[in-house]
């Protein structure tokens, strides 16, 4: 079928200078190639390197845009005009002077990224930004598992990971970055197995060991972004000072059984960790997630927003979760969030910084072994010892303070079972005349008991059970599940 | 080269301003001549617009441009090229710019800010769509 395509003005010097050219075809795809394989020079203007039509190229059959109809299949008939339309873009942020240096995509990475590239906010720049950049990660637990997955697979350019634990059955719940057949293995080395399976084409780092005072700035030097995974309040003020010190943006979160929080910690641009929280909670106030338990998929959540906010960063976008704390309640499932403001008397980030280097930082959060209690004052026994003394009948009572809910995973038989929390007001329900073995679950909260105890009256012996009942469960009665 | 009447670019740079934060678009309409383009009135396109509409990054749809195109025609006029505006940002084209354009037209970029408006360059793609080259503006 004899069809009329309209050239465009600009594009009339690629076709030799005629504003209609007639072909004979089928369809409108048919009628294109045609029109530029006579006139190759014009098929670079309509299509793309993958031969698919400019995205701001817009072709018309009389009055319909083909994209409506069927595409480059929509039949054209005897008489049909095509008209090629561009529709205009602009906006973008002038990046002549970074484009230059970023690294191309390959083929393979190209058709990876795909979903990417197609949006405006990532686009091939973007990806190549992507490419570019270096993320380091400390921990591959439950939040560096999703931040090290999503981030492979977006395509950042260099991960390093940080973490000297190995894989045990109760990280399985929420860590999905191991697997059960890693059990027992280096976690970094789990970990950058499954990153590589992930993405092949970027670059995995290791680090075994523990982020210090020693090697953090050394460490941090080589990495645009730092992401904040872990579960202490000492390496957390650890990482937030090294971040500030080493004018890196810090990208941190934290779980705890329901909750979860988020923010971007960079002091160039904002709040530090230390313009929020100045100084650590007392030691043992805040349960870690071993003591108080976390929701497996929490950190999958709170993981997913710090490797959307790292991406965010990566690409240069506006509306970072800077100067913002995002609080989370997976059981309500709400969102909530505070505005932050940097503290100008801040000490790392304020402006008469009194910390111009990395400090002890278990010292600091008052957890350095010199700073318990000494241990002459807190009697305690073993859970072989106890087990010994109860085989040899001895007069003894036995107190858990764990929770009920603890005590319906696993049990020392024969214990009365007083919550730490009430231990005080049911104190009446602990003979004083006999013997007492208090007992948590690895040994702190039932130290904190017996100080309480103590300290409201109680007359009788108390005698911490060392390593709570893990301990039992791995020296005495393994039939007691640990957990 | 693009020649243009004081006009017309006060046009061009008031739109900016008053679109600001936003980008401002419109054409360009006049004749494309051997010593270059002749610009002899603005159609301002675009307003304020939604942030979905900012998101997509395309200022001028295509059924907006045969309007144009359209008015033009009946004006005896052509389609020469496009302006808009980079509100707190250099009046240069972006890589993003480069990948949708074509040569030929003229793409004349105003930086603006809440007050004022700024540079004004106009830009012309390589035919082989390599990058952008700063196009002489005489000013009638």
């Amino acid at each position: 079928m004899p069809v009329t395509i309209t050239i465009p003005a600009p594009l009339r010097q690629f076709a030799g200078g005629q504003s209609q050219i007639t072909v004979e075809a089928k369809t409108a795809g048919e009628a294109l190639d045609l029109l530029t394989s006579t006139h190759a020079a014009l098929r670079r203007h309509l299509f793309n390197d993958q031969n698919v039509l400019r995205n701001f190229v817009n072709v018309y059959l009389n009055d319909e845009d083909i994209r409506h109809a069927s595409g480059p299949a929509t039949p054209v008939k005897d008489g049909d005009t095509i008209m090629i339309v561009p529709s205009i873009a602009g906006g973008a942020v002038a990046e002549s002077e970074v484009g230059q240096t970023l690294p191309e995509l390959s083929h393979e990475e190209i058709l990876r990224y795909s979903r990417h590239l197609i949006m405006p906010e990532v686009g091939m720049q973007g990806q190549r930004k992507l490419k570019a950049s270096s993320v380091l990660m400390i921990g591959t637990g439950g939040l560096g598992a999703p931040v090290g997955m999503y981030l492979a697979a977006a395509g950042v350019g260099r991960i390093g990971i940080v973490d000297f634990d190995v894989v045990e059955e109760s990280n399985l719940q929420r860590q999905i970055i191991h697997g059960t057949k890693d059990l027992g293995r280096r976690k970094i080395e789990s970990a950058r197995d499954r990153l590589r399976d992930i993405n092949p084409h970027i670059e995995i780092e290791t680090h075994e060991s523990r982020l210090t005072s020693h090697n953090a700035m050394q460490l941090f030097r080589n990495y645009d972004i730092i992401v904040d995974g872990t579960d202490n309040f000492p390496t957390r003020y650890l990482v937030n000072d090294a971040c500030v010190l080493s004018r890196k943006p810090n990208v941190y979160g934290s779980i705890f059984r329901f909750e979860g929080q988020a923010s971007v910690f960079w002091a160039e641009k904002g709040a530090c960790y230390r313009c929020l929280y100045p100084e650590p909670p007392p030691p043992g106030l805040v349960p870690s997630c071993a003591e108080g338990g976390v929701l497996g998929v929490l950190p999958g959540i709170v993981g997913a927003i710090q490797a959307n906010e790292t991406i965010k960063i990566i690409l240069g976008a506006d509306d970072l979760l800077i100067n913002r704390l995002l609080l989370f309640d997976a059981w309500p499932m709400k969102f909530r969030e505070f505005k932050l403001r940097k503290d100008p008397k801040c000490p790392v980030c304020g402006e008469n910084p009194t910390i111009t280097k990395l400090i002890d930082y278990e010292e600091f959060c008052g957890v350095a072994p010199h700073q318990l209690p000494p241990p002459s004052k807190l009697e305690e026994i073993t859970a072989s010892e106890l087990n010994a003394r109860r085989l040899r009948g001895d007069k003894i009572q036995i107190i858990d303070v764990r929770e009920p809910h603890e005590f319906e995973i696993a049990r020392i038989p024969g214990t009365k079972l007083i919550p730490l929390g009430h231990v005080v007001t049911r104190m009446n329900e602990i003979d004083s005349e006999v013997e007492t073995i208090v007992h948590c679950k690895g040994g702190v909260r039932s130290a904190k008991a017996i100080e309480a105890l103590k300290r409201a009256g109680f007359q009788g012996r108390l005698i911490n059970l060392k390593g709570g009942i893990t301990a039992w469960s791995e020296d005495v009665d393994p039939r007691v599940a640990k957990y | 080269m693009i020649t243009i009447a004081e006009k017309q670019l006060s046009e061009i740079r008031e739109h900016g301003v008053c679109d600001y934060p936003y980008e401002c678009c419109g054409l360009l309409l006049g004749r494309f001549r051997a010593e270059g383009k002749f610009v002899s009135e603005t159609y301002p396109i675009s307003n304020a617009r939604e942030e979905s509409a900012k998101r997509n990054r395309f200022l001028i749809t295509p059924e907006e441009l045969m309007k144009g195109e359209r008015y033009a025609r009946h004006h005896d006029l052509e389609v020469v090229g496009f302006y808009h505006s980079h509100p707190d940002s250099p009046a240069a084209p972006s890589q993003y710019d480069l990948e949708h354009a074509w040569p030929m037209y003229s793409y004349i970029i105003v930086s603006t800010s809440a007050d004022r408006a700024g540079d004004l360059f106009s830009w012309e793609q390589e035919p082989d769509r390599s990058r952008f080259n700063q196009e002489e503006i005489k000013c009638q």
